[in-house]
């Protein structure tokens, strides 16, 4: 086991070199609706355990299931209201057993990047091919059922290994050279792109996706009401947005449509929404499009200043 | 440690769900339901009536909501027999003022142990459900499929035989399973279940003995869920259902009925500073012109009245 991963180095947030977004809008906004399949009898990984029953674990998997079923035509729904197309975190199986939300998301020219196969798939003891196939399946999986190369990556179930930020680069360089493979979301040290150093030496980054601000963090873990849940969205907007106006800065709101679509929830949903597309200064974009203006625009001077300011290794 | 190579297989993956016990379906692509006399959104009130034993075994997973210290736990074992005692008849009184007919989901052993209660609860005219023997037998994965059967028949048995009713529906215990039970609650007569959250209208879930219907009662929104396990206050809980209340009933005016099912515990609800909360929640989802407040059997037969055994629907 290493100390630390060493996929990014210090980058102190003051003195940056200004990111400039699109039109000078001061945040970059997306929406991340994690869209997953939990499988009902998933295979035993030692490191841990899919559910806390004994399968069929119905509570689970039917509020899951229940995310699909109803939770996420309410939640595409309130996007395109607001004008917002979202960035899918996808459980790629989901392609084979629910092609209707894919076609629904896809006519609405959403993103889909890679959330693994099933979010009951760990990586967690997986060998290095095994994990290198695992990618490359789920890479090419959306790209058969979408025709999109893939950009980003979040690990399925937040399940890493000391190798998936090298392994995601490496596969998508191989599948579609610069086209796929370039951001992933498993960091949460910036409310910033940074670069991120994966061993081929591609230009790759971590692209700011809030845990934070993340639904099932929100409501499954720290147990927040719906309407705190709003004020808490204000707030980290309204702070980005402020900051923004010196640098610009990256909002994510991660979601999972069994968790913000339920009808008791959806409307702290549709309020922060509304509230932060309201703003004149925000651009409301797909986690590509930030990561591809970030890598032509930002990337360059901020690897710069990172050799700057740590001695000038780089 | 490494895992096997078909730790990558994924025998399931394929058009529509990994099992074969209901089919893929999204709401929004089911015809629309009309309840009766116009009315779009049907609200199911259902009371959990629950026996939480002292002599908790805990198998396979200690019951949420059940004895957490060194036995005798008399603090939790009282807290939950309370409802039973004090928390049901303030239950009641409110039913009577703001006209509601709930449901009321007894674990079989109510009968057994509170014979009143339970003929005060038949005497209202709410539909009974079955809840499991106690709190303390839970059905689950791996369960012996004798031992599970016994206990169903019995749960049913003794309610049918101290309620003089038929029984149709069933509520599992912490609304967990085993891979069999819903084979064996249809081989007793069971007509429809509330286990799986899954949807938000009725829909057919494939048995041995024929279909069972599924009668989603969301977890999520329950008084437990909310304010004990989520440790939200009773104000928030109240704003939680009409905010859902609001949602379902909008979403009723361009999608056809919808449904709302709200489960409650007087063990938590009953409190005396709990009670007017829900007296609160009652006023608000029973006083609409567009709302049609019944029991969950009265919903379904209305639901196959006209959308069949709901299997057309999704396919």
């Amino acid at each position: 086991m290493m100390e630390s991963l060493n996929a990014y180095e210090y980058y102190a947030y003051e003195n940056r070199p200004k990111i400039r977004w699109p039109n000078g809008a001061r945040v970059a906004f997306w929406v991340a609706p994690n869209i997953e399949f939990y499988e009902l009898n998933p295979p035993p990984n030692p490191s841990r355990k899919a559910w806390p029953q004994p399968n069929p674990a119905v509570p689970g998997y039917s509020i899951r299931d229940w995310g699909n079923r109803v939770g996420h035509k309410r939640q595409m729904d309130l996007l395109e209201k607001y004008g917002i197309r979202g960035s899918v975190s996808l459980s790629v199986a989901l392609c084979d057993h629910h092609p209707e939300i894919i076609a629904a998301c896809k006519d609405r020219d959403w993103e889909f990047f890679s959330h693994g196969i099933y979010n009951t798939r760990y990586t967690y003891n997986m060998s290095e091919d095994q994990e290198r196939a695992m990618i490359r399946d789920s890479i090419e999986t959306i790209h058969r059922h979408t025709g999109q190369k893939c950009a980003g990556y979040l690990a399925p179930a937040l399940s890493h290994s000391e190798h998936t930020l090298d392994l995601f680069a490496e596969v998508g360089t191989e599948l579609f050279g610069d086209d796929a493979g370039f951001y992933t979301c498993d960091l949460f040290h910036d409310d910033q792109p940074t670069p991120v150093q994966v061993r081929s030496g591609k230009r790759f980054i971590s692209m700011p996706y809030s845990l934070e601000m993340n639904d099932t963090i929100v409501y499954a873990v720290n147990k927040v009401e719906p309407r705190h849940y709003l004020n808490m969205l204000k707030r980290h907007f309204d702070r980005l947005y402020e900051e923004g106006a010196e640098s610009g800065t990256v909002m994510c709101i991660p979601t999972h449509n069994y968790q913000i679509s339920c009808p008791h929830r959806i409307k702290a949903f549709e309020e922060a929404l509304e509230y932060i597309t309201g703003h004149s200064d925000v651009w409301v974009a797909t986690g590509r499009e930030i990561a591809e203006h970030y890598l032509a625009n930002g990337y360059d001077d901020a690897r710069t200043a990172i050799a700057r300011q740590n001695g000038g290794q780089r | 440690m490494s895992l096997p190579d078909d730790y990558l297989d994924y025998p399931w993956r394929q058009y529509g769900n990994d099992h074969n016990r209901y089919d893929w379906s999204m709401l929004t692509d089911r015809p629309p339901v009309q309840w009766p006399n116009g009315k779009r959104l049907a609200v199911w009130v259902n009371v959990s009536v629950e026996f939480y034993p002292l002599n908790q075994r805990g198998i396979p997973f200690k019951v949420p909501n059940g004895m957490t210290m060194p036995y005798p736990d008399l603090r939790h074992y009282s807290l939950r027999d309370y409802g039973n005692r004090v928390g049901i008849y303030r239950f009641l009184k409110a039913f009577d003022r703001y006209n509601v007919t709930p449901t009321f989901a007894l674990n079989g052993q109510i009968a057994e142990r509170y014979p009143s209660l339970l003929s005060r609860l038949a005497d209202t005219g709410a539909e009974l459900l079955a809840h499991g023997w106690n709190m303390d037998h839970l059905h689950y994965g791996g369960q012996d499929k004798a031992e599970e059967a016994e206990q169903i028949k019995r749960t049913l048995d003794t309610l049918r035989k101290h309620s003089g009713q038929s029984i149709d529906g069933w509520l599992s215990p912490a609304k967990n399973q085993s891979e069999n039970t819903p084979d064996l609650l249809t081989a007793e007569g069971v007509r429809y279940c509330c286990d799986w959250v899954n949807d938000e209208m009725p829909y057919p879930f494939r048995t041995e003995q024929g279909d069972l219907m599924m009668m989603p009662l969301p977890t999520e929104l329950e008084d437990q869920f909310v304010i004990g396990n989520n440790l939200h206050s009773e104000d928030s809980w109240v704003q939680q259902v009409k905010d859902a209340f609001d949602f379902l009933l909008e979403e009723s005016a361009t999608q056809g009925g919808r449904m709302l099912g709200l489960n409650i515990h007087p063990w938590m609800m009953g409190q005396p500073h709990r009670i007017g909360c829900l007296e609160e929640v009652l006023e608000y989802v029973s006083g609409h012109d567009a709302v049609w407040q019944t029991g969950s059997g009265e919903i379904l037969q209305a639901f196959q009245g006209q959308q069949g055994s709901g299997r057309e629907a999704s396919s």
